[in-house]
């Protein structure tokens, strides 16, 4: 530690706690090796205990925790500081942390200003000399500009209590449920027709082997009947204003051509149609069966409500149908032709998003021949054929009518593949097996998986691996090279070949067999980026929305308010979907029943007798905070409105505004420390 | 530089050129953090201010950064249609552009000041766009901007003194 005396550096215009010299206390962090080893810790407290007004210089072993806060409250007290430093990690990290401790050292939160020589410096840079070199030009940008510090406070603005959930898979059922029980007006909104999602198609699940649908639909219909949630199906969210505590979004309402109060889903319009054969893929069965204009998604779909499909009515399309329809539904009048689309507007204090994924597309595979060989299907295809409430009744049939002997399950497909997704879908495995092990339960057949790594790490499913072993699965390691219904051999005729290297055995292998089932892999929603672009949200490279930190704040986002869950974020199974999104719930929870806001104090303001009243600045705030006070012929802004970017502050020609946390002075003291 | 304080470089590091670089809170800085911590390596050179907004660069901070001595200044921020802000990042390109235009006329090669759009998720560009440019800087040399001042000024006093001398000649 040294010290030098503090000579105030001329700041007698700031308005501190404290009067007098500026007392500046410096400390900087190992963070155990992760700074210490590459940066010389000591030298950069050495270093800076030489600048001026500097009183007291420290290296620490770990800043952040209890009694590295606790050195900085005594140092305050003890040694009189008025201003201090800490050289860590990023402030997006730690910064509340240290402002906190700063308080309870008795100080403004906001005398205080960090160094980011963790993720800026240490573990970026390997020339111990250099990467000393820059923390010592850091460290000394930031004691330059904290002498330029002032006293804020926080400003606290009330928040919203109601919350929006979008997206009605199990993720988002679980966070209005949650939520809803809580006490909390909730708003689920969903795209499709049904809310359920993926999760609704599935039979069963892994590895209790529990039905889906018994475990699912209850949640489904408590979502319907519980007087907290708002459920808007066949709708989509077009617009997001406003920020955390208070957005303000307009819901778009498509038109189902049926007014759901009325409808009673008792199917009679379905039967009644005046198409005799449902003969439109049906979405649900993907495409494995068929469906008529007017329809209902699936028995067990919430709503249960019918609606009419616009591409395909007659009435709707073409206006000339005979609307037996109409005449089936009788008095209830439920379905109603001259339907538009809404726009509804709400307002919410937090979003959580739980938008779920898509599944790989396989025909992006062709050697695997998906869409040429008709008895190549994807796992899902066989998961609604092995569901007993499925297009064949829970029989697992080849397109001919016939059951397969024989079945090969290729996993990692658009997977683990640098040609399309590089990530791990971290369900497929289990997912295969599961399908694997009620494959070989309803057909009897020789059951053969085809793997790179059995991924088994959840809890009961390393056991699960173990069942389908002693259940006769057989399992070959190796990427599939090709699927070919070239016969080379007697026993090959009229089968799909596989041809893998086995790699436990050495050689290439060409296993015929019946049916194939490609574990397809997980994608972000096609349309993440629109999504992320109306929430403002940060995606990563593949697409999958950013968490705020991967360890610390899993389902935050780095807009307040706004959280995410389930494989919105990234891949993951029913268990982890769940788990996040009753974390979202707690986040919206602990924001809402607070009752406040506390926002960062990092607000634009005017020096009046600098303001020419040019109004330049006035197109240029996105959120219509400044206005002109024609009475005195200034600009005025108003803080509660203000965001903070500063984006007027840098454009005023008379260097009339200022902005909290980034003034002028503290941005050229930080430059010119930087430089020296 | 401020008087009475040593020079953090050592003689034995040579010429390393200086970059200065303004990146916003909300894509960039971030970018740089996932950057950390990938544990990707990068050029020591580079110096980041930390700004809420791309929107916040005043082009007297790029000209202050010079002028205290940077080879180089870097400004990132969010992709267009992405500003945290709404738009920004539109009003830092706008003067980026402006500013350019000033800096030729001062004999500041263009390649000194880049403008980046990188988004919280790119932690791998920063350490490209980092590298690439400390490169360049490389490549140009010195920019000496204090000592060229320095330089204009004994140049302006010796004109005036100059001018005064033919003037009181000339009475």
């Amino acid at each position: 530690m040294s010290a030098s005396n503090g000579n105030g550096n001329g700041n007698g215009n700031r308005n501190g706690s404290q009067t007098g010299a500026i007392r500046i206390g410096f400390y900087v962090c190992h963070c155990g090796h992760n700074i210490g080893a590459v940066v010389d810790c000591a030298a950069v407290a050495h270093y800076v205990g030489t600048l001026p007004g500097v009183v007291l210089s420290r290296d620490y072993k770990y800043m952040c925790s209890d009694p590295g806060q606790e050195l900085i409250q005594s140092d305050i007290r003890e040694h009189r500081l008025n201003r201090v430093v800490v050289a860590s990690c990023s402030p997006l990290l730690h910064e509340h942390t240290f402002r906190t401790a700063v308080e309870r050292g008795g100080l403004n939160p906001f005398y205080f200003q960090m160094v980011n020589i963790r993720e800026h410096n240490s573990w970026v840079h390997n020339d111990r000399e250099l990467a000393t070199v820059k923390a010592k030009a850091q460290a000394r940008a930031a004691v330059e500009r904290v002498r330029y510090h002032d006293s804020l406070r926080t400003t606290r603005v009330p928040i919203q209590p109601d919350v929006l959930v979008v997206g009605g898979g199990i993720s988002g059922i679980h966070a209005a449920l949650t939520l809803g029980n809580a006490g909390k007006k909730v708003f689920l909104v969903e795209r499709e027709p049904s809310i359920g999602g993926h999760m609704a198609q599935f039979d069963k699940t892994f590895p209790t082997l529990d039905c889906a649908a018994c475990i699912l639909t209850p949640k489904m219909s408590a979502v319907r009947a519980h007087e907290n949630i708002t459920l808007w199906t066949y709708s989509e969210v077009a617009k997001v204003e406003g920020y955390v505590g208070n957005y303000t979004v307009t819901i778009r309402r498509r038109p189902r051509y049926v007014i759901e109060d009325l409808c009673v889903g008792c199917l009679e319009c379905v039967g009644k149609c005046i198409y005799k054969e449902a003969k439109f893929p049906d979405d649900f069965n993907v495409g494995l069966s068929r469906r008529k204009p007017i329809y209902i998604p699936f028995p067990q779909a919430v709503p249960q409500v019918v609606l009419i499909d616009p591409e395909r009515c007659l009435q709707v399309k073409t206006g000339k149908c005979k609307k037996t329809c109409l005449e089936a539904c009788a008095d209830r009048k439920a379905i109603d032709f001259s339907q538009q689309e809404e726009l509804v507007q709400i307002k919410v204090g937090t979003i959580i998003l739980a938008t779920g994924f898509k599944l790989f597309d396989a025909k992006r595979i062709p050697q695997y021949g998906y869409g040429l060989y008709p008895n190549v299907v994807t796992s899902l295809e066989l998961e609604r054929l092995v569901t007993s409430s499925g297009p064949t009744s829970g029989e697992i049939i080849l397109r001919d009518g016939s059951k397969p002997r024989t079945a090969g399950f290729i996993l990692c497909v658009g997977s683990r593949d640098t040609r399309t997704n590089r990530w791990c879908s971290r369900t497929c495995c289990m997912h295969s097996m599961k399908l694997a092990q009620l494959f070989k339960e309803h057909t009897q057949a020789d059951v053969t998986i085809f793997y790179m790594d059995i991924r088994a790490p959840g809890k009961g499913c390393e056991e699960f691996y173990d069942k389908s072993l002693r259940e006769g699965i057989r399992f070959v390691r190796g990427r599939v090279a090709e699927v070919t219904d070239w016969a080379l051999a007697p026993e090959e005729e009229g089968k799909l070949v596989i041809r893998v290297e086995d790699t436990l055995a050495g050689f290439v292998r060409r296993i015929p067999v019946d049916m194939i089932v490609l574990a397809v892999g997980m994608e972000p929603q096609a349309d993440s980026q629109a999504m992320r672009r109306l929430f403002n949200l940060s995606c990563s490279t593949e697409g999958w929305f950013l968490e705020k930190h991967p360890k610390l704040a899993p389902v935050s986002t780095f807009t307040d308010g706004i959280f995410i869950a389930g494989c919105c974020q990234g891949p993951k199974d029913i268990p982890d979907s769940i788990a996040q999104a009753g974390a979202a719930a707690a986040e919206c929870l602990a924001l809402i029943d607070r009752g406040y806001i506390e926002q960062e104090p990092n607000t634009a303001h005017i020096h009046e007798e600098n303001c020419s009243g040019c109004k330049s600045c006035l197109p240029l705030c996105p959120y219509t905070a400044i206005s002109f006070d024609e009475t005195v012929g200034r600009a005025r802004i108003n803080e509660a409105l203000c965001k903070g970017c500063g984006t007027c502050v840098a454009s005023c020609p008379s260097g009339a505004i200022g902005q909290h946390l980034f003034e002028d002075e503290q941005i050229f003291k930080e430059i010119e420390g930087i430089l020296a | 530089m401020n008087p009475g304080t040593e020079s953090i470089y050592s003689p034995a590091h040579g010429w390393q050129p200086r970059l200065v670089a303004f990146f916003c809170n909300w894509c960039t800085y971030t970018a740089a953090d996932l950057a950390g911590v990938s544990r990707l390596k990068y050029a020591p050179n580079i110096r980041v201010i930390r700004l809420m907004c791309s929107g916040r660069v005043d082009p007297q901070f790029i000209l202050e950064a010079f002028a205290r001595g940077a080879d180089g200044v870097l400004i990132g921020g969010c992709h267009p249609g992405d500003c945290h802000y709404v738009e920004g990042n539109y009003k830092a390109l706008r003067r980026f552009q402006l500013l350019g235009r000033l800096l030729r006329d001062l004999g500041i090669e263009e390649q000194r000041v880049r403008l980046e759009w990188i988004s919280a998720s790119e932690g791998e560009r920063v350490r490209l766009v980092v590298n690439e440019m400390v490169e360049q800087l490389r490549a140009l040399g010195p920019l000496n901007l204090p000592e060229k001042m320095e330089a204009w000024d004994r140049e302006m006093t010796a004109l005036e003194e100059t001018v005064h001398a033919e003037a009181l000649a000339a009475v």
